[in-house]
């Protein structure tokens, strides 16, 4: 991916299954685009739709939650509170004129490298193909 | 607010400065106000660095650190010591993951990636500053554990837990222990027989006076937390004889305090539907476990429907790996356990004909042996594909299976058989879903306790205190079930070998002047750690901190945003986000070729003697090692050595080979 059209994204990830498998990737000297930044948190039930809205505000072009899923060690159901989190944000995008495109959610795993960086590519076209 | 942050920032050998500009971005951050110290250091994790941390905290009374170094899973709790030792609050540092996230995965494109590093350090500063100090909570632990279920798994982790002087409270919910290997004949590889290692067991309980033995108990009500757990037991009435069954007899409870609990509650053999395979519609079709329990009782000639039997049919994968069903995993014991029951088929039975129809074999490890033991044997294997399964039939009396055949070309074969058996796979115990609402430890969607990380952290439950062992946590065979309810009782010991433990401070808190109490953060607290409570007037919520996560689920659904996790504040977190995005004017990168020249001079004092000694016996443009050796007074053998080393830190490079082609020439580097 050229990076002059690389689009910023911003990871939220979870410290116990998605960050290991971003590690992953980095060990693995798997490239991804630098304008992607990771926060980590506990668990991904845990992202407040207001601190989505503010990275879109200050400058990301798109969101990616790396979801627990059903790998959560805390809430069997935090896929389903992951996705309640989304769809809340996508409601105050969309009250902002900012395309609900620009959040995207995947369950990603401790070992999931590669399809880290296939989410990224992904995404990072999603992002260049959204005009508003 | 912090005004006095001290910045450190990790060469890690080259892993992180050989693409992202370590030396410039520690000059950059220095010339911010509130940044008093800005460094670049070869290795952060080195005692000495360690040490020089520790002074300049102590120095410049730095009130928060923030380290750009490798994944915070490394050395996170590294620095946080550093931090203790230097007399600063270990909450006030933060971790950038400039390696794992930066310097690897953009190799490629190190000016981007010295970009990255920027945002990722201004970001980690940005948090620092909003950062709070948090101490540690302290919880006084009672020296008593409860393992519940008293199989093979429970009885280990018990007699374990008692030799390390621990009182034990061990609970079964039959009127027998041993689970399902009580039930067991002879067992791979030793050949020993279940129900002797169960006994075995037992009599090693029976002689410890520090554990007790609950049977027909189950599990009624916990309250409390790490350290501090109560308990309470439901034992069900027993000892009916003629002479008081008419006495009403009603469940006892009990209850008592534990310091933490482990689950080996084992798991249950998977039932058929009926109609499933012939089950319940043909008496000749049962189980592995029923088929091994008429084989134990059977004596001379095995005897269905009084009729010899001559030949059986094992149909592998019922109830496991089913693509459209309930249990997607492979219960990956039940294919050793068919082929180890194959042969005591024909060792105690003599020539019985055995056909295994399977989807996949998966004897691993040494189970291998009985694999091959069993094809020698003569036994057929056929193999099935999901898509096209096999089917179970009669003929009056006969039974048929028929089955298309994937290594002879999905040839059908229809197999007349006395006997067909279904291998079953593991499910998750009946009472797994009661058992979790208890102790509110996460079950997965296969209904197996789900522990914390099954690399990392594979006996620990995000409950502090719980640990789980054994076959509750997924399949497993008898062996792996020990080995992993033992570890459970090593982290439990570990705990009650504490008078009191430190508990991380990252959990909820209540804004109380924001808060309304609308119960919604109580509502998706799976740990009951919110609770409704009268403050200032007015009822709001307030956290257990005993027993909070410190997940984060209640935050997000609070209308009023009363609710933040330490660690993960809105100013912290959105002070992050404004970090990634700050625009940076970083110079381009000098040429490495200017500084290794300069480098080569400045560090040349610290250079071994031996190999001054070598440079000064490279008295030509180019040197053979013998030319090397004999100018410099060494062996040819020292010289060859150090000069691998000296050209792996490039200060020498080898060049073309001499005109005899025997020898390397060998030049200094840039000189």
């Amino acid at each position: 991916m050229d990076n002059k059209l690389s689009p910023k994204i911003l990871v939220f990830s979870t410290e116990k299954i998605s960050d290991p498998g971003i590690d992953q990737a980095g060990l693995k000297k798997m490239h991804y685009a630098p304008s992607v930044y990771v926060i980590s948190l506990p668990c991904s039930s845990g992202i407040k739709p207001r601190w989505i809205l503010h990275a879109l505000e200050s400058g990301f072009d798109g969101v990616f939650i790396a979801a627990d899923g059903h790998e959560c060690s805390y809430s069997s159901r935090c896929a389903e509170h992951t996705n309640t989190i989304v769809e809340s944000s996508q409601e105050l995008m969309k009250a902002k004129n900012i395309s609900p495109k620009r959040v995207r959610m995947a369950a990603l795993c401790s070992v999931c490298a590669e399809p880290f960086m296939n989410h990224m590519e992904n995404f990072g076209k999603i992002l260049s193909a959204i005009e508003e | 607010m912090k005004k006095r942050i001290g910045v450190y920032i990790c060469h890690c050998g080259g892993n992180i400065s050989d693409y992202v500009d370590v030396a410039e971005l520690g000059k950059m951050f220095h010339k911010e106000e509130n940044i008093v110290v800005s460094k670049d250091v070869m290795f952060a994790c080195a005692d000495s660095n360690q040490k020089d941390m520790i002074a300049d905290i102590q120095a410049n009374q730095l009130d928060g650190i923030v380290v750009a170094s490798c994944s915070p899973k490394l050395h996170l709790h590294t620095f946080r010591n550093v931090a203790i030792r230097a007399g600063l609050n270990p909450m006030n540092y933060v971790q950038v993951n400039v390696r794992e996230q930066c310097s690897w995965p953009h190799s490629d494109k190190p000016r981007e990636a010295t970009v990255k590093a920027a945002g990722l350090i201004r970001a980690g500063i940005n948090r620092v500053i909003h950062s709070e100090s948090l101490d540690n909570i302290e919880v006084e632990i009672k020296k008593s554990v409860l393992v519940i279920g008293a199989g093979v798994s429970g009885m280990k982790a018990a007699i374990e837990l008692a030799n390390n002087g621990h009182e034990v409270f061990l609970i079964e919910k039959e009127f027998s222990v041993g689970g399902h290997v009580g039930q067991t004949g002879k067992v791979f590889m030793t050949g020993q027989d279940g129900r002797q290692i169960v006994d075995k067991l037992y009599q090693q309980i029976k002689s410890r006076n520090n554990i007790t033995l609950f049977t027909g108990a189950v599990l009624e009500k916990v309250s409390g937390s790490l350290g501090n757990f109560q308990v309470e037991i439901k034992v069900k009435p027993r000892h009916l004889n003629a002479a008081n069954v008419n006495q009403v007899k009603v469940d006892e409870r009990m209850t008592f305090i534990v310091g933490s609990v482990l689950v080996a509650t084992g798991f249950d053999h998977y039932q058929p539907k009926a109609g499933e395979y012939g089950y319940g519609q043909f008496p000749q079709v049962i189980t592995l476990p029923e088929f091994n329990q008429l084989m134990d009782k059977s004596k001379g000639e095995l005897m269905c429907q009084d009729k010899p039997v001559g030949s059986v049919a094992f149909i592998y994968c019922v109830g496991s790996r089913q693509t459209k069903g309930e249990n997607k995993y492979c219960s990956r014991t039940c294919c050793n356990a068919a082929v180890h029951t194959s042969l005591q088929l024909k060792e105690k039975f003599g020539n019985i004909r055995a056909y295994h129809l399977f989807r996949d074999i998966r004897t691993y490890g040494k189970h291998e042996v009985m694999y091959e033991a069993s094809c020698r044997q003569g036994d057929v294997y056929l193999k099935y594909e999901e898509k096209e399964m096999p089917l179970v039939s009669a003929e009056g009396k006969q039974l048929l299976v028929k089955v298309k055949d994937y290594l002879t070309a999905k040839k059908e074969i229809e197999i007349p058989v006395d006997m067909v058996v279904l291998v079953t796979g593991m499910v998750a115990r009946e009472d797994s879903t009661r058992i979790s609402e208890h102790l509110k430890i996460p079950i997965g969607n296969d209904k197996f306790f789900n522990e914390i990380h099954p690399k990392l952290k594979p006996v620990e439950t995000v409950i502090k205190g719980v640990y789980i062992g054994g076959s509750c946590q997924g399949p497993r065979n008898i062996s792996e079930s020990v080995q992993s309810a033992l570890s459970a009782a090593a982290k439990v010991n570990t705990l009650l070998s504490k008078d009191t433990i430190s508990v991380d401070p990252v959990i909820a808190r209540i804004n109380p002047d924001a808060c309304i109490w609308c119960g919604k953060c109580a509502d998706v607290c799976d740990y009951t750690a919110l609770k409704e409570v009268e403050a200032g007037g007015k009822r709001i919520a307030a956290v257990n901190k005993a027993v909070c996560t410190g997940c984060g689920i209640c935050a997000p659904v609070c209308p009023e945003n009363a609710i933040e996790v330490a660690q993960f504040t809105d100013k912290e977190i959105e002070s992050m986000i404004d970090g990634f995005t700050t625009q940076f004017d970083i110079p381009e990168r000098q040429q490495e070729a200017e500084e290794s020249e300069q480098d080569a001079v400045t560090q040349m004092k610290e250079y071994p003697q031996v190999w001054k000694e070598i440079l000064a016996g490279m008295t030509n443009e180019q040197n053979t090692i013998p030319q090397i050796a004999e100018n410099s007074k060494l062996s040819k053998e020292l010289v060859t050595w150090h000069l691998m080393t000296m050209n792996k830190y490039g200060i020498v490079q080898p060049a073309r080979m001499d005109e005899k082609e025997l020898y390397f020439y060998y030049k200094v580097k840039n000189h």
